[in-house]
């Protein structure tokens, strides 16, 4: 039954003695609901498995609360407070450079500023024409529409004393004359031309309860505001450079959004210091009008990085006022947890994840939840947009109740998987929302199979505390050098730059990994420095992508990194964790079989008490435990010489299919019966200070995890590698002659 | 222009012996015109109850929109729900019934 209740926290993650706040909505006019604290130890209520196991809590939020409504504002904007300097506007010229990407059925406001008793609006219409519309309804509408995605100069005065009005738009390319400048002036009864608090908007305007509207979609740069009714010459040259000595006396306001790219600020350059504020985190770091294409990088020019993008469907923080708070027990043990609120309908599992106490670790191993993973695939709803979904899986969708409920609800944004509404990517992604599907009994399995890795720790009784990406991101080695061995969920792919230096720093002081997954390490990200919950992504030259950012592109805002796959940017995860990427495929999953490096004595720990030569011919996903997305170990991409591959799966479909950036041109051989590389490498080797990595390259080996009672060969090997790896006895790394002559 | 495909009963035998698995190229080819018809219209499978049993749904493109939601369908074998879909999309495509003796 769909849900009617959603609800989400502040924090991700909570040491004890520390608070979360709880923010809940009621989506159908429920007036109560019921929460309690329930511990999460499996996610998924497969038939074959062990079902969903929570653990009800006693806890202080225990019982009956008041539920209501809380909308979600979506769409971005930006805010300058301009006080006096723009409430005494009588005479105004406003002009910037705009790429228009979307057509709508309602305006799409470029700058407005309103209150009080005047106001005015620059907007495209409906057609896609520029106008200009004063809050006494007075507007004027130029008659041709501008193109969509290309740049041209908007422009509007208003002049108090004439009541001569203009709006203009030059575009930058008129292509041979076929989208020409257009200007158009008359007076006007404008009343008053802004008024109120003295507040411009970009990108939006306002309603009578001051909720930002009719946002706009498109890029936008160097807004300029004059207190004068200008000619457009002089604005133009005022766009080129808002100093132009002879026309900036006249500057009320001129915004450089290349300047403070990683945070939330937009800075004027005018004397007035007019800097705004950003409202849903639109994208920065984006192409300018005068891009040249000399630079790639907006860090190597930013002169032509001016440009923010606005979307009317962005969302960084839904603003909802907290329900209830949680203060963590000293005693509350460290594990997945979740608020569960139940009116009507199914549940909802508000889940966050509890740590041991800070610098007091509760077990020699850590859990790491794959919260940016998590993020990424947030409120994921690709399935009913694309022809090509069900060709991409090898077989029929499979939907969730949760699945309608998003359906109904754009409103919750959308995942790093998704456009926006005008065609561009979602390049940022907040965990300030609902994520509806980072929840039991969804199809996300990035969170739901990482429920078999709990359910295996709990059945096996092996003592494991829980950390997420976030939490290393912002701690790095410092946490996990309170663990031996740390273990990863079953698609850690989404890693940013902090993460990656604290994982290869504990592996090089003799710290253990257990990569249990597969396409893990992929793509790099960026978390917001002063936004906590949010993070960045850009889709860049390589890897699959359901959408491809713009050439020039690549660097991400928030702090400066080159985006996209971590192998592109020169450290492919072969090096770390031995193996990386090499095949998708959704219809049916494989077996591994053992190679005859099993029998190296290095690694006879990992095989004891499995006789099989076949490993993981079982399973909850797809029937086995090499599927859906496997690595394959690679000398020419980084893995270790002396890493040994253990065991290797085979006899895979044409539906799984190798990866995109191993096929450098087209070609018929890319399916699992044909292309040697479409094999997931189960894979050991040592690091130094006595570690060592494991990985088994797959998805779907949690997911085999379960299969009988948690009593079968993955399972045991599992077991057999996180009791070796929480062992103090540090490994030895071999001798590089010893290695070469072994090499086949 | 498409490789035209015959309406050879073999394809549908073998299809519904194994919906999901290794296939013969004939059958892939087919499989391929299948999956990637237009997302409007398009069936997929919803999970109720949180158990292995589904109904049809089908998807309309339209974000925001309510998909149209058959509860009347229900499976509880996803190689059922496969075969029957299989069955929808080779009368529309080749425009008469899977051979009788399959049904």
């Amino acid at each position: 039954m769909t849900r009617v209740l959603a609800g989400y926290t502040d924090r991700i993650s909570v040491c004890p003695g520390e608070t979360i706040a709880f923010k809940v909505s009621a989506e159908d006019g429920a007036s109560s609901y019921r929460a309690s604290l329930v511990r999460l130890h499996c996610l998924d209520s497969h038939r074959d498995g062990p079902g969903l196991q929570e653990e009800v809590v006693p806890c202080a939020f225990d019982g009956v609360h008041p539920a209501r409504h809380q909308p979600i504002h979506i769409g971005s904007c930006a805010v300058v407070d301009g006080g006096p300097a723009v409430a005494r506007l009588r005479s105004f010229s406003i002009a910037a450079m705009i790429w228009p990407t979307l057509r709508k059925d309602e305006d799409q406001v470029i700058a407005s500023a309103s209150g009080g008793e005047g106001g005015f609006a620059l907007a495209l219409d409906p057609g896609g024409r520029l106008t200009l519309s004063f809050s006494n309804g007075s507007r004027l509408t130029l008659k041709q529409p501008l193109l969509l995605r290309e740049w041209v100069l908007v422009a509007a005065s208003y002049d108090e004393q004439s009541g001569l009005a203009a709006l203009h738009a030059t575009p930058a390319n008129t292509h041979a004359g076929y989208f020409p400048p257009e200007h158009l002036s008359g007076v006007v009864e404008a009343g008053l031309a802004t008024g109120g608090e003295g507040t411009l908007v970009l990108a939006a305007g306002r309603d009578s309860q001051q909720r930002f509207v009719h946002h706009f979609n498109g890029k936008i740069d160097s807004p300029r505001l004059t207190d004068s009714a200008l000619p457009v010459e002089a604005l133009r040259r005022i766009v080129a450079d808002p100093f132009d000595p002879e026309r900036s006396a006249h500057v009320i306001g001129a915004w450089d959004f290349a300047q403070e790219m990683g945070r939330e600020t937009i800075v004027d350059l005018s004397p007035n210091r007019l800097d705004g504020r950003l409202v849903n985190m639109p994208t920065r770091a984006m192409k300018g009008w005068n891009w040249s294409g000399r630079w790639q990088d907006w860090k190597h020019a930013p002169q032509e990085y001016g440009a923010i993008h606005f979307h009317d469907d962005d969302l960084s923080d839904c603003r909802w006022e907290t329900d209830f708070t949680f203060t963590i027990p000293a005693d509350l043990p460290s594990g997945f947890y979740a608020a569960k609120l139940e009116s009507t309908g199914d549940p909802e599992h508000v889940v966050f994840f509890v740590r041991a106490p800070r610098g007091r670790p509760g077990a020699k191993a850590a859990f790491l939840a794959s919260t940016a993973t998590y993020m990424a695939y947030g409120n994921y709803r690709v399935m009913n947009r694309s022809n090509l979904y069900e060709m991409y899986l090898g077989q029929l969708p499979e939907l969730v109740e949760s699945d309608l409920f998003l359906n109904a609800r754009p409103q919750y944004g959308d995942s790093l998987y998704a456009t926006h509404n005008d065609g561009s990517g979602i390049s940022i992604a907040t965990r300030l929302r609902p994520i509806v599907n980072m929840r039991p009994n969804t199809t996300l399995s990035a969170f739901n199979d990482d429920g078999w890795i709990l359910g295996w720790f709990k059945a096996l009784g092996l003592e494991v505390d829980i950390i997420t990406d976030e939490d290393l991101h912002n701690e790095g080695l410092a946490l996990l050098s309170d663990y031996r061995l740390v273990i990863t969920g079953n698609h850690p792919e989404y890693v940013s730059t902090r993460m990656w230096d604290a994982f290869q720093a504990f592996l090089d002081r003799g710290g253990r990994l257990m990569y249990l997954g597969g396409n893990g390490f992929y793509w790099r990200i960026a978390y917001h420095s002063e936004v906590p919950g949010v993070l960045e992504l850009r889709r860049t030259e390589d890897g699959p992508r359901p959408w491809e950012a713009e050439p020039g592109e690549y660097t991400m805002s928030f702090n400066g990194e080159y985006g996209g796959l971590w192998r592109r940017a020169g450290r492919p995860p072969n090096g770390l964790i031995g193996v990386g990427f090499t095949a998708s495929g959704f219809d049916i999953s494989s077996y591994y079989r053992r190679t005859p490096e099993s029998a190296d004595p290095r690694v006879r720990f990992i095989f004891e008490g499995v006789e099989d030569e076949i490993i993981g011919n079982f399973g909850l996903a797809g029937g086995a435990a090499a599927g859906q997305e496997i690595d394959r170990y690679d000398r020419s991409l980084g893995s270790p010489p002396h890493a040994l591959v253990v065991a290797r799966s085979e006899d895979h479909t044409e539906e799984m299919m190798v990866a995109k950036e191993d096929m450098p041109a087209t070609n018929y051989i890319i399916g699992g019966t044909e292309n040697p590389l479409v094999h997931a490498d189960m894979t050991f080797f040592e690091t130094p200070n006595g570690g060592a990595v494991f990985s088994t390259g797959s998805i779907t080996w949690a997911a085999s995890l379960p299969y009988n009672g948690f009593d079968n060969n993955v399972s045991r090997v599992t077991a057999n590698v996180f009791r070796r790896f929480v062992d103090p006895a540090p490994f030895v790394l071999p001798r590089r002659e010893a290695v070469e002559a072994q090499a086949p | 222009m498409a490789y035209p495909i015959e309406p050879d009963p073999a394809l549908a035998a073998e299809f519904k012996k194994t919906p999901l698995g290794h296939h013969s190229p004939a059958l892939q080819r087919l499989l391929r015109i299948f999956r990637t018809l237009p997302v409007a219209g398009k069936h997929a499978l919803l999970r109720v109850d949180h158990q292995r049993r589904w109904v049809l749904v089908q998807f309309n493109g339209r974000k925001g929109e309510p998909l149209t939601i058959h509860r009347d369908h229900v499976f509880t074998d996803w190689n059922e729900a496969e075969w029957a879909v299989f069955k929808l999309r080779w009368k529309a495509y080749f425009g008469s019934d899977v051979p009788e003796a399959l049904r």
